[in-house]
């Protein structure tokens, strides 16, 4: 055996020379054409077993009753094919529309907030000058860096109703301006987490605060990508701040700005950990929004896994529908693709 | 007002922004950091205590001793550190050889893996979940921290890959070219020339990896049930109790939870961007 790959190794070697001169044609055993196949098998099973596969199997359980039953690990029954039946449930139920709306509302306003907040602070870090510059992307990497499991418990505990910080800061105003914006001005014990509106706002704050760092630093990233040399000239031709920024920083961060768009979206419409540990887990069905009630339905007892799967079939599709954009931005933009 | 005075003023303005933004970026971190180290009494109050006097550390030595759900948190930092590292070491050799594929040969299906590679990493995770749990389940891999790993492995692949790939494709074809000259085989080429180039890539790209499977909350809370093999995301919520929660033991912990983050942040920060948002920030 040694002396055959021995032997073999060194055949290769002598004939080398005649190969080198093809492109990946780079040394013995393999036919130059089946490298890259190679290479690329493993990373193309764990993606086909661990991704592809389970999203056919989420389509299948979807039109599929499947409980407790199904997914014993010893002897599982057969599951009963159902047609459309998870998703006409779905329809019919009240959940649909309150998770609906949840889960777009949030994600309009907090993809809003963070690209707008994210933005102007990408604007402030490219006029600042280095030091203060590093000095905030340091502190806002801060919030960037925390888990989201962590964001979800200091958000609670901030907003905590009688040792949060909020309610104190709250109290400090001036009854008249409390009783006038919000119509009480004692909020020592007030409960934030109670009321589905009161929750997302403070879940819309927590996430707007964690990832706004990442959409600041990518805009300053493609800010310092412009040639000062256009600016230079815009000033020559009397440009004023406001016209150079509509009519070059904007164009030119365009494709930037498509990709963090849709990034964004697809982050804040699938959210989950911080929904979850702010809502205190499933008890709260009003609060739901689509992750949410599709792991409700699938996990709580009796286990509904394919209606779940169904949840999560529609929450794919509107996902893949934004990333179909996404994709497309890439494609244009990255000449190596293709 | 002189324009050199308006400039000055134009420039603390800047600045005071800067700060403000600091501030509210920081401040969550800050009261994180400072409750884990409060007595309960300077917790439970409604007045503003903005430093802990004197900061005590009974919240920090509890949480390693006592722990929470019967296990010292040393048992779920163990945890977690396992399977993000377990997870990271088997993905970073897939997506090398994977990224080896993409950015070193034109093939039939290059472009199609690329895209493919885009859209899985598209797809929620929380999608995946019902039947990954099955599958999980029908494997025998339920309620163990492999089955943790194998799942951390797939949901990190995509982007490892898509993000190794530029990497890789930075490395001059003229150096693996002069070794080959020189007579080494494939295997020796890469992994004498082109390996200890990409290095920095792939810590960048393990790295980053490392954070998604350290901070992974869904599949932790639903593959394992044992709480000896709870992980420190999940560990986490059982300081909330139904009555009261323990605050300074929960910061604690967090806190605990926060570090290597936000060090590996630090670390790695400028090349993350440019790899979540790849070719649309050239530079």
């Amino acid at each position: 055996m040694t002396q055959m790959s021995t032997l073999a190794r060194g055949g290769a070697d002598t004939s080398a020379p005649s190969r080198r001169s093809r492109k990946g044609a780079r040394g013995p055993g393999l036919s130059p054409k089946a490298v890259p196949y190679v290479l690329l098998l493993p990373g193309l099973l764990v993606i086909a077993v661990l991704l592809l596969y389970p999203l056919y199997q989420m389509v299948e359980m979807s039109f599929h009753k499947v409980g407790l039953r199904q997914i014993k690990a010893v002897n599982p029954a057969p599951a009963d094919f159902v047609g459309w039946d998870n998703y006409t449930q779905i329809l019919d139920s009240d959940l649909f529309w309150t998770s609906l709306r949840n889960t777009v509302v949030f994600a309009v306003v907090t993809v809003a907030l963070t690209l707008i907040l994210g933005t102007l602070v990408g604007l402030l870090l490219n006029k600042l000058g280095p030091k203060m510059s590093t000095f905030v992307v340091v502190g806002i990497m801060a919030a960037w860096a925390t888990p989201p499991t962590a964001q979800a418990i200091v958000w609670k505990w901030l907003f905590d109703s009688d040792s949060g910080i909020v309610n104190w800061t709250l109290n400090l105003l001036p009854d008249w301006l409390s009783n006038l914006v919000f119509g009480h001005a004692d909020w020592s014990g007030h409960p934030w987490f109670n009321d589905t509106l009161t929750l997302y706002f403070v879940l819309i704050v927590a996430v707007v605060w964690a990832s706004f760092p990442f959409i600041a630093v990518s805009v300053l990233a493609g800010l310092k990508s412009i040639p000062s040399e256009l600016y230079e000239a815009a000033k020559m031709d009397g440009s004023g701040a406001v016209r150079t920024f509509r009519r070059i920083t904007l164009p030119l961060l365009k494709p930037v700005f498509s990709v963090l768009v849709v990034l964004s979206i697809i982050w804040d419409f699938k959210v989950f950990t911080q929904l979850y540990l702010l809502a205190g887990g499933t008890v709260n069905r009003d609060a739901f929004n689509l992750s949410l009630w599709s792991y409700a339905e699938a996990f709580s007892s009796p286990p509904k896994m394919g209606l779940g799967a169904a949840i999560a079939v529609v929450l794919t599709v509107i996902l893949l529908l934004i990333t179909f954009v996404y994709v497309r931005q890439i494609v244009k933009t990255e000449d190596d693709i293709r | 007002m002189s324009p050199l005075a308006r400039r000055r003023l134009g420039r603390a303005a800047l600045n005071a922004a800067g700060v403000v933004v600091f501030l509210f970026a920081v401040f969550p971190v800050y009261w994180m950091v400072t409750t884990a180290f409060k007595p309960n009494d300077q917790i439970f109050t409604t007045s503003f205590i903005p430093f802990p006097s004197p900061p005590s550390m009974d919240h920090v030595s509890r949480v390693f001793t006592k722990g929470v759900a019967g296990h010292s948190i040393w048992q779920y930092l163990f945890n977690s550190t396992l399977v993000a590292l377990s997870a990271v070491v088997l993905g970073a050799v897939f997506a090398l050889l994977a990224a080896t594929a993409v950015a070193r040969f034109r093939f039939r299906f290059r472009t199609s893996f690329l895209i493919l590679l885009l859209i899985v990493q598209m797809v929620p995770a929380e999608a995946l979940l019902i039947p990954l749990f099955t599958m999980v389940k029908r494997l025998g891999l339920y309620d163990q921290l492999l089955g943790l790993i194998i799942i951390n492995v797939g949901l990190t692949l995509p982007f490892s890959v898509w993000m190794l790939r530029t990497f890789v494709a930075a490395v001059p074809k003229e150096l693996e070219e002069a070794s080959w000259i020189d007579g080494a085989g494939r295997f020796t080429t890469f992994w004498r020339v082109l390996f200890p180039l990409v290095a920095p890539g792939l810590v960048a790209t393990s790295i980053f990896a490392f954070i998604t499977t350290w901070n992974e909350f869904v599949y932790a809370l639903t593959l394992i049930s044992d709480q000896g093999k709870y992980t420190m995301p999940v560990a986490l919520q059982f300081f909330v109790g139904q009555r009261s929660t323990d605050w300074g033991g929960i910061m604690a912990a967090s806190t605990l939870m926060t570090i290597p983050v936000l060090i590996f942040f630090l670390l790695v920060q400028r090349r993350m961007v440019s790899g979540l948002v790849a070719g649309a920030v050239k530079g």
